[in-house]
C-alpha cells in the first residue's frame, strides 16, 4: 500500500494541488471500498467523491503521522452507512469478475462453470451483513493487511482475524445454501 | 471456535507460519476432526475468492474522477456565494418592505393587522418546520438503529 504521509504533511502549503495528488493516489481504493458497501457504480462514484470533499474540508483534523487512506476510510464508511440507511435498499450490480478477464482481453470469456461460480459468489456476498461483506472485500479483494484493517475499523488485529474467519464461514454457508 | 486455530489459520493463508507454528497448526488440525473440516472449508472459499477480483471501471472514469471532485467543490463555493448574496439582498428588501408598510398611510389599519398576522403565522410555520428538520433529526438517538 502506498504511504501518503509525506504528501499529506505538505498539503497546508499547496492544499489544492497536493490534495489532487492524494485523491489520484487513493481514488481507486476509495471507489472500490464504496462499491462494496453500496453495490452500485454510480452510488460508489458519488459517495467516494463526496467523502473526498469532506476530507478536504476537515483536513486540519488529519494527523499527518497516520496513513491518509485509513483516516479517509472512516469518513467514507460513515457516508456509505448513511447512504444505505437513507436509500433503504442496496443496489445489487455485479461488482466482481473473474481474474481470467484481466489476463487476456481476447479470451472468449468465462466458462459456464465460472459464470455460475461468479454469480453464486456475488449473490452470497450480497446476502452477507454489511460488516461481514466489508471485511471480506477489504482483505480478500482489496488486499489490505490485518494491521491496516484493524486501524480502519478501530478493532484489534486478533478481532479482525476472528471476524474474517467467521465472515468466510458465513460466505461458505451462503454459497452452500445457493448450491442446494 | 479455538482462537489459536483462527490466528494460525490466518497466518497459514499469509504464508507467515514459523516452523514451530506450522507444526502446532498441523497437530491441531490432525487431532481434531472439526478443525480439519473448518480448515478445508476455509481453504475452499479462499480458493474461490482468489479467482475473483473487483470490477474495474473504464479508464475514462478515472480520468474524470478528480474533475468531478473539483467541479463539486467549485459549485459548492458558487452556492455559498449565491446564498450569501441572496441573504443580503432579501434581508435588505425585507427591511425596506417593513419600513414602507409601517409608513404607508393609505392602507386601512384592519388590512395592516391582517397582513401582520399572516406574516407572523408564516414565520412561525417556517421556524417550526426548520426546527423539526434540523434540531429533531440531530437529536434523534435512534436514527442509527435500522428499523
Amino acid at each position: 500500500m502506498m504511504d501518503n504521509k509525506v504528501s499529506a504533511r505538505t498539503i497546508s502549503k499547496k492544499k489544492s494541488k497536493e490534495f489532487e495528488v492524494l485523491v489520484k493516489d487513493n481514488m481507486k481504493r476509495a471507489y472500490f471500498s464504496a462499491l462494496e458497501f453500496l453495490g452500485s457504480h454510480d452510488a460508489a462514484m458519488d459517495v467516494s467523491q463526496e467523502a473526498f470533499i469532506r476530507a478536504y474540508r476537515s483536513f486540519n483534523k488529519y494527523d499527518t503521522k497516520r496513513n491518509f487512506f485509513t483516516w479517509y476510510y472512516k469518513i467514507l464508511r460513515n457516508l456509505c452507512l448513511n447512504f444505505i440507511r437513507d436509500s433503504k435498499n442496496r443496489k445489487e450490480e455485479f461488482f466482481i469478475e473473474t481474474r481470467k478477464n484481466e489476463v487476456s482481453q481476447n479470451n472468449p470469456g468465462e466458462t459456464l462453470e465460472e459464470k455460475e461460480e461468479l454469480e453464486m459468489l456475488h449473490n452470497a456476498i450480497n446476502q452477507l451483513e454489511t460488516e461481514d461483506r466489508e471485511i471480506i472485500v477489504l482483505r480478500e479483494f482489496e488486499g489490505y493487511g490485518y494491521e491496516e484493517i484493524s486501524e480502519m475499523l478501530n478493532l484489534p488485529a486478533g478481532t479482525v482475524m476472528s471476524r474474517l474467519f467467521y465472515a468466510r464461514k458465513k460466505l461458505a454457508e451462503k454459497m452452500k445454501g445457493l448450491m442446494e | 471456535m479455538n482462537e489459536r486455530f483462527i490466528i494460525l489459520l490466518e497466518k497459514y493463508f499469509e504464508n507467515e507460519l514459523t516452523d514451530s507454528e506450522s507444526q502446532e497448526f498441523e497437530t491441531l488440525i490432525n487431532s481434531n476432526a472439526k478443525l480439519k473440516q473448518e480448515f478445508e472449508e476455509q481453504n475452499r472459499i479462499k480458493e474461490v475468492l482468489r479467482k475473483m477480483k473487483l470490477k474495474n471501471p473504464s479508464r475514462e472514469v478515472w480520468d474524470g474522477y478528480w474533475l468531478g471532485i473539483y467541479n463539486r467543490v467549485e459549485r459548492g463555493i458558487a452556492w455559498i456565494a449565491i446564498s450569501i448574496g441572496a441573504i443580503i439582498f432579501f434581508g435588505y428588501a425585507s427591511i425596506e418592505a417593513v419600513n414602507s408598510f409601517i409608513n404607508d398611510t393609505h392602507t386601512p389599519p384592519i388590512v395592516k393587522l391582517g397582513i401582520s398576522i399572516l406574516v407572523f403565522g408564516a414565520l412561525v410555520l417556517i421556524f417550526s418546520l426548520l426546527r423539526e428538520k434540523f434540531f429533531t433529526s440531530k437529536h434523534d438517538k435512534y436514527k442509527e438503529v435500522q428499523r
